[in-house]
C-alpha cells in the first residue's frame, strides 16, 4: 500500500505549513542535565488521553522509585509509577498546569532516594508476543512523547487482517524552542535504534525509518554512523518545516500518501511513534525503567539559563524553573510544549506531566498583545493550512455562530496546529474560533443522543 | 487575564506570528506607490497634487465621519481609506475639478465600501467604484485628457471649478494613447509608454514604475503575483490572436499592456486581496478572465479604456469562482467538499 520511494522525498513535503523562525541555537547545544529531586511530587491520575488511572497505594504507604502507584482502568489507559522513593502524602485533589483541579497522588520525597537509572533487570521482551507486548507497555506507563500524550499500547494493537510495514520514527520536532528530541537522538542513538528495534519485530514491520529535519545535521549523523549495512533502518532528512512532524504530515512526506480523513496510520500499513517513546520502551526493557522521568527543554527569553534536562515527573514547574535560574523579571507568560501548539501554564506550583516536552517563558516582547483587525481575505492562512481547509471560512462562520456549517466544511478535520493563525496579518483568533466550534458541535451532539 | 503569583497573561496558542500585519500591508502598498505618484506629479505638476489630495480628503473623510467612535481610530489606523483615495486619484486626468475628485472619493468609500460593511467585507473595489460614478457623472471632465508638458506650478483652470460647474476647455487637450490608437489608429512609442511621458490619468502614465512598486511588493509577500501575471500574459496572447486577423486594426500586444491603465489595474487594484479570490486557482480564473474584458472592451467597446469595467466585472464573479474552486481537502476524495 505504501512504498518508500526516494521520489517522495525529492518532489518535497508535504504541501502548505509555515516556516516560523526556528529559535533552537539557545538549547541545541546543550547536554541534557539531571534536575535533582526536591521534596514534594504530584502524580496527576489523568496525564494521558484517556480514562484516568486508579490508584493502589493508601496515604502514609512507603512506596520505591518505579513502583508502580496507579494502575490502568481501562485499555485505553495506563499504569503510573513513582518517580521517586519516598512516602505517600496525600491523595486527593491538586491544581493542574491549566488552572484545573485533578486527582493526583501526592508523594514526599525521602532525603537519600537517588536517581539510580537501573531501576530493575533487563525484560525478555523477544519471547513476548504481541499481546504481552502490548500489556508490558502498557504496565510501564509509556505514552506518546511528542506532546499529545495518547497511550503509546494503544497504537501497538492492530486490528485483525491488518499488517503493518513501516516503522516511522518521528524526529522531526518541528516546533520552535524545542531542542528535547534533537538532544536525545545525539546523546542516545543505540538507546533509540534499540527501541524501535523492539517495536520493529513485535509489529512485523518490514523497515524502520527514521524521519529527522534537516535543521539537527548532528543528529542525522549519529543515528547514521550507528547504522550497519543491512540494518532494516534508515534515516531520511525532512524539509525544515512546520508541522513536519503531525503524524498525517509526516506520512505524506516519507510516504507520498495522504491517511484518508477519519482513518489512522495503520490504515496505510504505517505505525508512527515519536523518538522518545521509542527510547521510553527501551529503557522499559533495558533497565526496567517505567516512564518516570521525561526531557524537557527549557527556554525562552524569559528564562536566565535554558537548558535541556531529565526531569522526574511531578515536579513542580517552578522548581524546574528555579533549576534554570529562575524567570526574568520581564517575563509575562509561561506555556508548556512547543509555541505553536503549547497551552499557558496557569499555576508555577503545578506538576510536570508526560506531555510536557517543554517550559518556555516569554517576555512582553514575544507575547502577543497585537491589535486585531478586520479579515481581509488575503488567502494566507488558507495557503498555510495543510490539511487544505478554509480557516478563515471557519473564523467567520464561528463568529457568527453558524457551527452546522462548520461541521460540512470538515471542521473536524482540523487538528489545530495553529498555522493559519500564525500567517494572518490581522491577528484573528482563528484556532481559539475553530475551537469554539468544535466544542459548540460536540455538545449539541451530546445533547441530541 | 491575569493570574497572581506570578501575573502569568493565559493566552492562546499559537505563541509566534509572522511579522506581518494588515497596517502595515497597506502601508506597503502606499509605499509601492509612491514612485508612480511622484512621476505624476513630475509629469503633471500642481494640478495633480491638488486632484490626489482632494480624493484622499473625500475617501478619508467619508471613512471617518461612517466609523463609529469606538472604530474611529482603528479604520484610519489600518490605512486601507487612505489607500482607496490615492488609487483612486491616480486613475483621474489631472484637469479634473477637485470638487469631482472630491466627491468621487465620497463615492468610492461610501457606496464601495461602508455600506458593505467596512474593511473586508465589500464586494468591489472601492477606487474602482468611485471611478466608474465619476465616469458615468462626469464623462466630459473624465475623458478631457490635458498634455503633460507643462511647467509644475501651471494651475490648470479647470481645478478649481466651483462645485456642480465645470469649464469645458477648447486647448491643451490631448488624446490618450489609447485613444489616438481607437479613433486614429495612430500608434504611440513603447517608449513613452514606458517612461510616463504621454497624456492619461495620473497614475498610468510610467509603466515602469508600476511595475517596480509590483516587484517591491512581490518581495514583501503583498501580492498575489498570479494575478497581474494572468492579467498581463492573457492581454499578450489575446492581442496577439487579434493581431493574426487585422494587424492594422488591432493594436499591437506590448502596446496593449502599456497603455492607459492596464499595469495600474492589474498590480494595485485587481490584487486588492478583499475583492479577488482566496484559492490559487481562483486567482488563475479571475486573472484571465480580467485580461479578456479588457481586450473585448478595448476593441469592440465605445470606450477606449476597459480596465475598470474588467476588474468590477471579475469582482462580482469572485464569491463565485471561492466557491467553486476550494482545494480537496487532506484525506478526502475530490468532491467530498460539495
Amino acid at each position: 500500500m505504501v512504498n518508500l520511494n526516494p521520489l517522495n522525498l525529492i518532489s518535497g513535503s508535504f504541501r502548505h505549513g509555515v516556516h516560523p523562525q526556528h529559535l533552537k541555537v539557545q538549547t541545541q547545544d546543550l547536554p541534557i542535565q539531571r534536575v535533582p529531586f526536591g521534596s514534594n511530587y504530584v502524580m496527576p491520575l489523568g496525564q494521558h488521553i484517556g480514562v484516568p488511572c486508579k490508584p493502589i497505594v493508601k496515604k502514609g504507604q512507603r512506596v520505591r522509585r518505579g513502583e508502580e502507584i496507579a494502575s490502568a482502568s481501562g485499555f485505553v489507559s495506563i499504569a503510573l509509577h513513582s518517580p521517586v522513593t519516598g512516602v505517600v502524602k496525600e491523595i486527593g485533589e491538586f491544581r493542574t498546569f491549566d488552572g484545573n483541579f485533578s486527582q493526583a497522588i501526592e508523594i514526599e520525597a525521602d532525603a537519600f532516594s537517588t536517581q539510580e537509572p537501573n531501576i530493575g533487570p533487563a525484560i525478555d521482551w523477544e519471547s513476548m508476543n504481541i499481546e504481552q507486548f502490548i500489556q508490558a507497555v502498557q504496565g510501564a506507563g509509556i505514552v506518546g512523547m511528542g506532546g499529545a500524550a495518547f497511550p503509546a499500547h494503544v497504537k501497538f494493537s492492530i486490528p485483525e487482517g491488518q499488517q503493518i510495514r513501516y516503522l516511522l520514527i518521528n524526529g522531526a520536532e518541528c516546533e520552535p524552542y524545542l531542542t528535547n528530541d534533537h538532544r536525545l537522538m545525539l546523546e542516545r542513538p543505540d538507546a533509540l535504534l534499540k527501541g524501535a528495534e523492539i517495536v520493529r519485530q513485535k509489529l512485523g514491520a518490514e523497515e524502520t525509518v527514521i524521519g529527522v529535519e534537516l535543521n539537527k545535521p548532528e543528529a542525522i549523523e549519529a543515528l547514521q554512523a550507528r547504522i550497519q549495512p543491512g540494518d532494516p533502518v534508515r534515516v531520511v532528512s525532512l524539509e525544515a518545516k512546520y508541522p513536519q512532524g503531525a503524524e498525517k504530515m509526516i506520512i505524506k512526506t516519507v510516504f507520498g500518501r495522504e491517511v484518508p480523513a477519519g482513518q489512522l496510520p495503520r490504515d496505510v500499513e504505517v505505525n508512527v511513534n515519536n523518538v522518545s517513546t521509542v527510547v521510553a520502551i527501551a529503557d522499559y526493557f533495558d533497565h526496567g525503567m517505567p516512564l518516570i522521568e521525561r526531557i524537557v527543554t527549557v527556554s525562552g527569553p524569559g528564562v536566565s539559563y535554558p537548558a535541556n534536562l531529565i526531569v522526574p515527573l511531578g515536579t513542580p514547574v517552578r522548581e524546574v524553573l528555579k533549576f534554570c535560574g529562575g524567570l526574568k523579571d520581564e517575563t509575562m507568560e509561561v506555556i508548556m510544549g512547543g509555541p505553536m501548539m503549547g497551552r499557558p501554564i496557569a499555576s508555577l506550583d503545578a506538576p510536570v506531566v508526560k506531555g510536557c516536552s517543554g517550559i518556555l517563558a516569554f517576555t512582553e516582547g514575544q507575547t502577543l498583545k497585537r491589535k486585531e483587525f478586520p479579515c481581509i481575505r488575503c488567502g494566507r492562512c488558507v495557503e498555510a493550512c495543510p490539511y487544505f481547509l478554509n480557516p478563515a471560512r471557519f473564523a467567520r462562520l464561528s463568529r457568527a455562530r453558524m457551527f452546522g456549517e462548520m461541521k460540512g466544511y470538515f471542521v473536524f478535520d482540523c487538528v489545530e496546529c495553529g498555522c493559519c493563525a500564525f500567517a494572518c496579518p490581522s491577528s484573528i483568533p482563528i484556532v481559539q474560533l475553530i475551537r469554539t466550534g468544535k466544542d459548540q458541535l460536540r455538545n449539541t451532539q451530546a445533547s441530541e443522543k | 487575564m491575569k493570574q497572581r503569583d506570578p501575573e502569568l497573561l493565559l493566552q492562546h496558542a499559537p505563541f509566534l506570528r509572522q511579522g506581518m500585519t494588515t497596517p502595515t500591508a497597506m502601508g506597503d502598498v502606499l509605499i509601492a506607490l509612491t514612485p508612480a505618484t511622484l512621476a505624476g506629479l513630475w509629469y503633471f505638476g500642481i494640478s495633480a497634487v491638488l486632484v490626489i489630495g482632494a480624493s484622499i480628503a473625500g475617501a478619508v473623510l467619508t471613512e471617518i465621519s461612517f466609523s463609529g467612535t469606538e472604530r474611529r481610530g482603528e479604520s484610519l489606523l489600518d490605512g486601507s481609506g487612505l489607500l482607496t483615495g490615492l488609487l483612486l486619484g491616480l486613475t483621474l486626468p489631472p484637469g479634473l475639478p477637485m470638487w469631482m475628485a472630491f466627491l468621487g472619493g465620497v463615492i468610492a468609500l461610501g457606496l464601495g465600501k461602508v455600506i458593505w460593511g467596512g474593511l473586508g467585507n465589500n464586494l468591489f473595489n472601492p477606487a474602482l467604484v468611485g471611478r466608474a460614478f465619476l465616469l458615468a457623472t462626469f464623462p466630459i471632465a473624465m475623458t478631457t485628457w490635458t498634455t503633460p508638458d507643462e511647467a509644475f506650478w501651471t494651475f490648470r483652470a479647470t481645478n478649481f471649478d466651483i462645485p456642480f460647474t465645470y469649464t469645458e476647455i477648447d486647448g491643451l487637450t490631448a488624446a490618450t494613447p489609447l485613444g489616438l490608437m481607437k479613433f486614429d489608429q495612430q500608434a504611440t512609442p513603447l517608449s513613452n509608454l514606458f517612461m510616463g511621458s504621454t497624456s492619461g490619468s495620473l497614475g498610468e502614465t510610467s509603466g515602469l514604475l508600476l511595475i517596480l512598486g509590483g516587484i517591491y511588493l512581490y518581495f514583501r509577500r503583498d501580492l498575489d503575483w498570479r494575478i497581474p501575471v494572468s492579467i498581463l500574459l492573457t492581454v499578450l496572447v489575446f492581442s496577439a490572436i487579434l493581431g493574426l486577423f487585422d494587424s492594422e486594426r488591432f493594436p499591437a500586444p506590448l502596446f496593449s499592456v502599456f497603455s492607459g491603465g492596464l499595469l495600474l489595474g492589474a498590480i494595485y487594484m485587481a490584487t486588492d486581496p478583499v475583492t479577488s479570490p482566496t484559492t490559487p486557482v481562483g486567482t488563475w480564473i479571475f486573472g484571465i478572465g480580467i485580461g479578456l474584458l479588457i481586450v473585448l472592451i478595448r476593441v469592440f467597446g465605445g470606450m477606449p479604456e476597459g480596465v475598470m469595467y474588467a476588474i468590477l466585472l471579475m469582482n462580482a464573479a469572485t464569491p463565485l469562482i471561492d466557491r467553486f474552486t476550494q482545494p480537496r481537502v487532506f484525506g478526502h476524495l475530490r468532491g467530498d467538499n460539495d
